[in-house]
């Protein structure tokens, strides 16, 4: 069985993570790759593609490329926006099969659950539904 | 009448505030959270807990746990001294005139919805005015909200002044015949201001209208003396002044409390039941506290206010004080940083917003530090969207806190925000 892009994505990134040996520099790095995430046209911070349940506001859209999944998210907050650039980097681009079929185990390896998802007001949860429900839909 | 803070007993020759001292009483406080010390400043939403109220509830499970009131033996008996025991012990802490007037609810919450379905039901009419503050908790809000739909009297806000102090002329200019209660809190749990309750229930009365203030972000740091602030209802949380949760106190005077109907039926509050003869209510406190209570945290609750009266509220208010001060200069050096709540007369509380810097990301973070603060719109929403924002971080400090955790804040703060930006 071929490792799909979606758990190759996983992989690398979980790969990336395991250079930082405490959480300071990896929120660091979450907090950078946030501040890459490309641009999100104001006009789409709108109530439709906003996901409820976080502090910070999150707006998430996305766009389908022939069998693919594009998605599209920007938040107000840093730590968010690095966590939907680590969401992303997993799960768009990618078909509803594949997101389907890849379960987010990253947050466990790297205890990244355990430093987020007590308090789901992060939204990281609250994301990743969506972006199950996207694809579970299709 | 200009000074607003209630003036305080004549000071008792009292040793030093001896912080080091105190804190051994906390266990939590030798706790590490991600490897650091923990600097827990997150007071205002709750307090932490010395050893003795802790040992409140070994003792009570461990000896004499039993329903208290109505029980003739020996654990019933012992249960119900200790009970009734911290309605005296509120009394005194309150400086109530009858420990009758003490009435055990959840919590502030509770007790504010108390009077509003109480009191509020029985009394308010359609074309009433309630008065209540911009700074309101979001517990004296909704619960009059809620009530307002349903029989449908008016409720008018009280504006604030742009460093967070209550406008005074306006709630003079909004007081009339129509108003039948005012609802405001002694201490705002967003921005710390301390308001003028004494003279807003002056004020109040002259227009024939009654005072409730919630007290929950007072009772932890100052004198409160409801016969001087002459508070027809006055209400606090356990959890908030070194005691557990699932408790808080409801004071109301003496008249008003005889008049209001039950709110809650259960056991407990009733003289007789009967299905032919009617049913016949016990007097007030019983009669407002259907069921069995929170009998552990009420004696805990107890025990806690004796900690605090150890300590000397004034003294922790004024240690308090000092810290806020420490704080409140050192944030302000830094760059960015924008400080909500600048009232003349403040309590322990720094509420800030940090531009470019989302207070989420800041609470976050400062938490992989060991300092625990808090962020969010602290239930007080219509106030922090007056000021413009949707969340602020807020600071809040204890009696057990010292200047090197203000200054370990300090630090934090700066290296989160330098993270984000």
């Amino acid at each position: 069985m071929s490792t799909s892009g979606a758990e190759l994505a996983q992989q690398e990134l979980i790969e990336d993570f395991e250079i930082f040996d405490n959480w300071m520099d990896r929120y660091q790095y979450i907090i950078d790759m946030g501040k890459q995430l490309p641009d999100f046209p104001d006009d789409w911070k709108v109530e439709e593609f906003k996901i409820q349940g976080c502090q910070s506001n999150v707006w998430m859209r996305h766009e389908e490329e022939g069998d693919k999944l594009i998605f599209k998210a920007t938040s107000d907050a840093a730590i968010v926006s690095g966590l939907i650039a680590v969401l992303l980097r997993i799960y768009s681009d990618r078909s509803a099969a594949e997101i389907r079929a890849t379960e987010p185990h990253f947050l466990a390896d790297l205890g990244l659950d355990k430093h987020l998802s007590p308090t789901r007001s992060n939204g990281l949860h609250a994301m990743l539904e969506k972006i199950y429900q996207v694809a579970h839909q299709r | 009448m200009p000074n607003t803070v209630i003036e305080q007993a004549p000071a008792q020759v009292q040793a030093p505030f001896d912080v080091a001292r105190l804190r051994q009483d906390f266990p939590v406080l030798a706790r590490e959270v991600h490897g650091k010390p923990l600097i827990y400043l997150d007071n205002a939403a709750t307090s932490q807990t010395p050893q003795q109220v802790i040992d409140v509830f070994s003792d009570y499970y461990s000896r004499y746990n039993a329903n208290i009131h109505r029980g003739l033996h020996t654990l019933a008996d012992e249960a119900t001294a200790a009970f009734e025991g911290t309605r005296h012990k509120v009394r005194a802490f309150l400086n109530a005139e009858d420990a009758r007037q003490i009435i055990f609810t959840r919590g502030t919450t509770e007790a504010i919805n108390l009077v509003v379905q109480s009191w509020g039901r029985k009394n308010l009419a359609p074309g009433d005015e309630v008065l209540i503050s911009m700074l309101e908790h979001h517990s004296n809000i909704v619960p009059w909200q809620l009530l307002a739909a349903e029989i449908g009297f008016t409720i008018k806000v009280i504006p604030v002044e742009a460093n967070g102090a209550l406008d005074m002329a306006a709630y003079r200019a909004l007081l009339s015949e129509s108003t039948k209660l005012v609802a405001v809190n002694h201490v705002s749990n967003a921005l710390g201001t301390i308001n003028p309750v004494q003279e807003m229930a002056a004020l109040a009365h002259q227009h024939g209208a009654l005072i409730l203030i919630d007290g929950a972000q007072a009772a932890p740091h100052q004198v409160v003396d409801v016969q001087a602030i002459d508070a027809d209802f006055y209400a606090f949380s356990g959890h908030k002044v070194y005691g557990p949760t699932g408790v808080g106190v409801l004071y109301g005077k003496q008249a008003l409390l005889e008049a209001m109907p039950p709110w809650q039926g259960g056991g407990e509050m009733i003289k007789t039941v009967s299905f032919g003869a009617g049913t016949t209510f016990a007097d007030f406190p019983h009669k407002f506290e259907a069921g069995t209570p929170a009998i552990a945290e009420v004696i805990a609750l107890g025990r806690a206010l004796e900690w605090v009266e150890s300590v000397g509220v004034a003294a922790i208010g004024e240690w308090e004080g000092q810290l806020l001060d420490r704080a409140t200069q050192a944030a302000g050096r830094i760059d960015g940083l924008r400080i909500l709540g600048t009232a003349p007369q403040k309590a322990g509380v720094l509420s800030f917003v940090v531009e470019g810097a989302h207070s989420q990301d800041i609470g976050l973070l400062i938490d992989q530090l060991g300092v625990a603060i808090r962020t969010g719109h602290h239930c007080a929403q219509p106030l922090l969207h007056h000021f413009g924002v949707d969340a602020t971080c807020r600071a809040s400090f204890a009696a057990y806190n010292t200047f090197e955790e203000v200054d370990s804040f300090i630090e934090a703060l700066n290296r989160v925000i330098g993270m984000v930006r």
